[in-house]
Formats: C-alpha cells, structure tokens, sequence
C-alpha cells in the first residue's frame, strides 16, 4: 500500500465487486486530483453506480481499497487493519452525494432538507434540546444560517418552506446538492445530475457544476452515461465498461479512444471516429 | 422576501413559551385556557355534581375525574409511541411491552411484593430509565428490519412481556451463587396489590398528608396533567433539535439519511428510548394510581388502541395524538357507558323475550354496550381512513400529501399571490442562463466549506 501523494484526493485500488457470479466492477485504479472535475463514464450498466456506491459506503467492496484525504475508507489501511466504513462515516470523512433518481425528503421543506444535510456538523445532543441551553440556540442560529446562505447559492432562497416534494424537477435537482454541500464535503459525488433534464437544462446545470468548483473549492466526481455533458467541463474521464476501466485521460483522448468509441457505438463505428 | 421573515418554519422554530404567548398566531393561549378548564373542573367536578346542575350532569355525559386521568396517561403514551411510529417511521406494535417494564419498575420498588417501599417521586425517574434501556434492547434486535417484518417482531414482544408478567411468579434457580426456590418475581396471575401511592407529606384539608391515588382522583389527575404537559413540551423540543430532524430524514427515506451523515443505527435507538421512557411515566403513574397492576392490564388491546389513537389524532402531530387519545379514551370511558345506560336494559330485555338462539341469546341477555369499545375503534378507523385519513389535527404535510394538494397557504409560505409571483421571478432569473451570476448567492459571500473543521 502506497501512501497517496498529497495531491490526491481519492485514491481507489484494486477495487472489484462481486454480487454472486456476476462480477460488476473489476480490478478498478481510480485517483480524483484534489480541486479537479473528474467524470465517470461507461454505458448503462457499466458499472458506474456500483463503484459509486463503494465509495459512498453503501456497498462494501470484494476487493481493493479506497483512501479518501490521507485515510483509508475501505480495504486494509497502511497498518494492515480492514476497515469498512458505513455511509454515515464516509460523510463524516468528507464525501458528499447526490442521488441518479432524486432522494430527498419529500416531506420536509427545502430549509428542512438543508439542515439534514448539515446534521453531523452539529454538535447538540438531544438532552439539550430539551433543555436548551444559549450554546444549543446559537449553534441552530448558525446551523439556519448557513443553510439559507447554500439555498441562496443554489438560488432556492424563495423556496425555503417549500417542501421538496412541491419543487419543480429542476429545483429538486440543485436543492439535493445543497444539501450535500451542507455536510461540508472536499468531495462532491453527482450521480447522473443531468439525467431527465433537456439539453438546455443539462448545458444549464454543467456550467453550474463548474462555477461550484471555482467558488467553493470543492472536488467533483461526476457520474454520467451521457458522453456529451462531461466532456465540456471534466479535467479528466475514466470510462468504465462491464466494470472494468477502458479509459482513462483527457476528454479529448478519451473521446478518440476507438474502445471507448466502441463501447458506446458498437464495433462498426469505431472505424469512423 | 416574505418567507425568510414569516415565522413558519415550522418544525425550526426555536421560540420561547413567551414568545409563543405573544404570536398572534399561536395556539398556546388556547392551551393554557384548555389547561386552566380542566383544572377547574377537576376541582369543582364532585361539587358540581351534587349541586345545583346535578340535573345536566346527570343527562349529559360528563367525563368524571377518574375518566379525565385515564385520557391524561393515555396521551402520554401516545405521545411516546408517537415518537416511535410518527417521528421515525418505525411501525411498532408492541409498545405495550415497555409499558410493561415501566409499570412492573413501579412495583418491584414500591409494594410489598418485595418489601421495597422506595418513595414514588423517586421511583417514577428509575421507570423511566428502566423502559428506556427496555426500548433500546428490544429495539437493537429490530434495527435492520424494516417495515412489516419490524411490525411483526415488535408484535412479539409486545406478547412476550406480559406473559413473562404472569409467569415469573415462581422462579426455581440453582446456579452457582443463585439459589431461588419458588421466588415471586412478578406476582403472577394475580398481580402486584396493593402498590404504595405517591404521597407528599403536606397537610390541608385533605389530610395529614396529600396521596395521589384514586381514592383522591383531584390530586392524582393534577399530577398526571403535570406528567403529560412535561411529556408534551419533552417532545416538541425534541421534534425541534437536530435529533427530530434525523428522525424524521429516516422516516422519509433511510438510505438518503445515512448518506447525509445520519447515523441510522444510534439515532433509530434514540427514537426507541425514549419513546418507550415515556411508558415510564406512564406505567410508574398507572401502577401508583390505582395502587395494583395485573397482568391483563397490558394486553395485546393496548398497543393497538395507542395506535389507534395516533392514527385518529395524526401521525407525527404532537396535539393531534394527545387529542386522539382524549377522544378515544373518553368514548371508551365516558360516551359509551353513558348510551350504554339507555340501551343495555332493553336489549338484555330483548334478549329474554327472544326464543332461545344459540349464543345470540345469550350475548344479548348480558349485553354490554362497554365490551364494544373494540368494534367502535374498528368503526372510527373505517371512518377515518374514508373522510378524513390525515386524522383529526394533522401536520400539514400529510394533510397534503393525502389530499393531492400542491404548494398551498396554510403548507408553506405567504398567500397564493406571493407564491406566483416568486415562481414568475424564479422563472425569469432561469430564462437568463447567465449561470456564473447565478451562483452569486443571495445573503453575502458563502462561507468556504474547507474552512470546516
């Protein structure tokens, strides 16, 4: 196990799994550049989600190893111990996430669903909620604060006491990365963002993503089937097919890879470029 | 900006009791005024009667004191289970069971049984902790079950508990150390009688020395008012701080919580805690009140009438399962008996003029329009699940959400017009794709996440 170079932000290993017979991801390096938008890519079914999810800690992998900002997430760490981090851990860690199909709470307003996401960034038990001591109304002043501030930024001001059920798609979209914004993340994990939005909405919200990155320091991993919406904004692309990494580069190398052509397009266009 | 400035933030409301007093809006005056009848009427209830408006009280059905108790201490355990079922989704049928230990707490320390005579005021606080350890060790087991398999589990236990009541009552032990022969741990079939009210030493007209049981209801309802008003302000804190809003996140959807940062597992255990700590006032008062508890008293019925409750008040709204309590408990206690006095005797008579049909007859000879509190529950709930499925105070938005309604007044902000227009606005800065402007945000510059801990 090599240490990751401070530069890096995520490093994954090896990572592979299995569900039975069927090998979903295999054998998978994968290194996110701290401050960078990486993308990954793969046709449906490739694979993506389940790596993604090994990241979050919703699955656990079969093998290999994810080291997240100098702390092993998954795998054995550099002292030989395994770890398995559990969702909520991986959040503590710094890793925030949106979901492919929207999960926000429906039944809460926008405010409400902010404030979730800011959760393990307080500090009050419930003995004082209770009791409530100045300590306790300060740190919910701050916690009500902030979230305003990210549904301003997410330009959901005006829809605090909405609930989330009520947005329009558009704003369910950007309200769930607020929320992941609020639990403090260095790495912001988007699952197929554009996914049932049109192309205007789609050229919308990418430019959106890369204005997050510049003003809030964040790093993006972004995941997408649509080969289009990455390649204007991702630093680097890794396409995944039946699990295993066929590419790795630049959108524009990626992009004349005849696999990756291939895997996309099937064997006859490969030749066309 | 309407919003930010209107104080619906429902759930995020952090205001004090004055505050609330003060709010146009606010429904404690309401409560307090509600506070202060009761009280009164209480105080006054065995005057009233016997004086002059003996005649209305006598063709009305009034709830008598002891009625007004049992509506008290069954709105502290819907309150509880509340917390369980409508704060943190989880769907538990077996509440009765930490009831159980809250009430059996009570007797172990303050009976005879064992010749512990702890006083109550102490005792109370050691039932609390008791069901509230029995919540999170009954609840540990139920942690990765979801939905009807954590129903069926709990179920369990809410059968287990009494029966372990009405059989440990001669334990035969011979391990090492522990010799038990024929010892009486629960009191078996027959129960804990009698059990040491709570008693303060203050004298008055009532005697040397104040005792809260039924032989001096006044008392003991003001007591468990007080218990249930600590109970309700206990929940709406609770419902308000960061531990609420985890709860209800898992309640909408387990998976996107534990990806927020939740932890699923310790806060699933909290909901169970103190959910069940709260039957720990209940059976700690229940026990000293009417100073014996029996095995029966914590059947299978319980957990399902607390339910039944919750549904019928609103899941998840705090005055709305302690109003479907009230209303249960006082067509069960009060309503019933008293129609019960006008058709008991004609369908008895009914049923001796009738010729002899088996079981009919019978069941008709000894009717008893009480011992159909079940059918007119299964009525209500029939009722309810057609008319009204939200309950009778619901939180606003199950309200919506079983109606079909989109964004309305009394659901989020401002009035309609206020609501159109910020949607137009919102549409016109979105027509605008300048998104680099978009990002500008509306309340100063954002702090920077990395400057977090």
């Amino acid at each position: 196990m090599t240490a990751a170079s401070p530069d890096l932000l995520l490093s994954a290993r090896g990572v592979t799994k299995r569900f039975g017979g069927l090998l979903a991801v295999s054998n998978v390096d994968f290194d996110i550049p701290r401050g960078s938008i990486v993308s990954l890519i793969g046709p449906n079914g490739a694979g993506k989600t389940t790596f993604f999810n090994m990241i979050t800690g919703l699955y656990t992998p079969s093998d290999g190893s994810i080291t997240f900002d100098g702390k092993t997430l998954q795998g054995r760490n550099g002292g030989g111990k395994f770890v398995l981090s559990k969702p909520h851990e991986v959040v503590r860690a710094g890793i925030g996430r949106t979901f492919q199909n929207i999960r926000l709470f429906g039944n809460m307003t926008a405010l409400e669903n902010v404030l979730v996401g800011l959760h393990h960034t307080l500090k009050g038990h419930w003995w004082e909620a209770v009791y409530r001591p100045k300590s306790l109304l300060r740190e919910e002043e701050r916690a009500l604060a902030r979230a305003r501030e990210l549904l301003g930024l997410m330009r959901l001001g005006k829809r605090e006491n909405d609930y989330a059920r009520n947005l329009p798609y558009g704003d369910q979209r950007r309200l769930e990365i607020a929320r992941a914004l609020a639990t403090d993340c260095k790495l912001l994990l988007l699952d197929e963002p554009t996914a049932g939005m049109n192309p205007n909405e789609t050229l919308e919200l990418t430019a959106f993503v890369r204005g997050l990155r510049d003003r809030l320091n964040v790093t993006i991993l972004l995941i997408e089937h649509d080969m289009k919406v990455v390649m204007g904004i991702s630093e680097r692309v890794t396409v995944l097919d039946h699990g295993e990494k066929i590419a790795e580069g630049t959108p524009q190398e990626v992009r004349a890879n005849p696999q990756v052509i291939e895997a996309y397009l099937g064997r006859g266009a490969a030749g066309h470029g | 900006m309407t919003a930010q400035n209107m104080p619906s933030g429902g759930r995020l409301r952090m205001a004090g009791f004055r505050e609330r007093l003060a709010d146009p809006k606010s429904q404690v005056p309401i409560l307090v005024v509600l506070i202060v009848i009761a009280v009164l009427y209480a105080a006054f209830y065995n005057d009233l009667r016997q004086g002059v408006l003996r005649p209305i009280f006598e063709a009305l059905p009034f709830p008598s004191t002891n009625v007004l108790i049992v509506m008290c201490y069954y709105g502290i355990l819907a309150l509880g289970l509340n917390i369980v079922v409508g704060f943190a989704g989880l769907l538990d049928l077996g509440y009765v069971a930490f009831y159980v230990f809250g009430a059996y707490t009570t007797a172990f320390l303050a009976s005879p049984l064992h010749d512990l005579h702890v006083p109550w005021w102490i005792v109370v606080w050691v039932a609390v902790g008791i069901a509230a350890l029995a919540g999170v060790l009954l609840g540990a087991p139920t942690l990765r079950l979801r939905g009807d398999y954590l129903a069926i589990v709990t179920l369990g236990f809410g059968q287990i508990l009494p029966v372990l009541a009405r059989n440990l009552d001669n334990i035969n032990v011979d391990i090492g150390p522990i010799h038990l022969v024929d010892f009486n741990l629960t009191g078996g079939n027959i129960g804990v009688n009698p059990m040491d009210p709570p008693i303060l030493p203050i004298a008055g007209p009532w005697g040397d020395e104040l005792i809260f049981s039924n032989s001096n209801p006044v008392a003991a309802f003001y007591l468990v008012l007080v218990l249930l008003l600590l109970s309700f302000a206990i929940c709406v804190r609770l419902r308000d701080s960061r531990l609420g809003r985890a709860w209800m996140a898992i309640r909408e959807d387990e998976t996107a919580a534990a990806s927020m940062g939740i932890n699923t597992v310790s806060t699933k255990l909290l909901a169970f805690g103190l959910g069940a700590s709260f039957s720990g006032f209940t059976g700690a008062f229940f026990g000293a009140y009417s100073t014996a508890i029996f095995p029966e008293s914590f059947n299978f019925a319980v957990s399902i009438s607390i339910l039944i409750m919750i549904v019928l008040g609103g899941m998840g709204s705090l005055r709305g399962v302690v109003l479907g309590a009230f209303v249960i408990r006082y067509l069960s206690d009060a309503l019933l008996p008293y129609l019960g006095s006008f058709v008991d005797e004609p369908i008895r008579g009914l049923g001796n003029a009738l010729p002899d049909i088996p079981i009919l007859t019978q069941r008709l000879q000894e009717f008893h329009l009480t011992s159909y509190n079940f059918l007119l529950y299964g009525l209500i709930l029939i009722l309810m699940m057609l008319y009204r499925p939200e309950g009778l105070l619901p939180v606003a938005t199950r309200k919506a959400e079983l109606h079909g309604l989109g964004i309305s007044e009394e659901v989020s902000l401002g009035t309609s017009d206020e609501v159109a227009e910020a949607a137009t606005d919102e549409a016109a800065e979105l027509q605008e794709i300048d998104l680099d402007e978009g990002l500008e945000p509306t309340t100063g510059e954002p702090k920077q996440p990395g400057a977090g801990p």
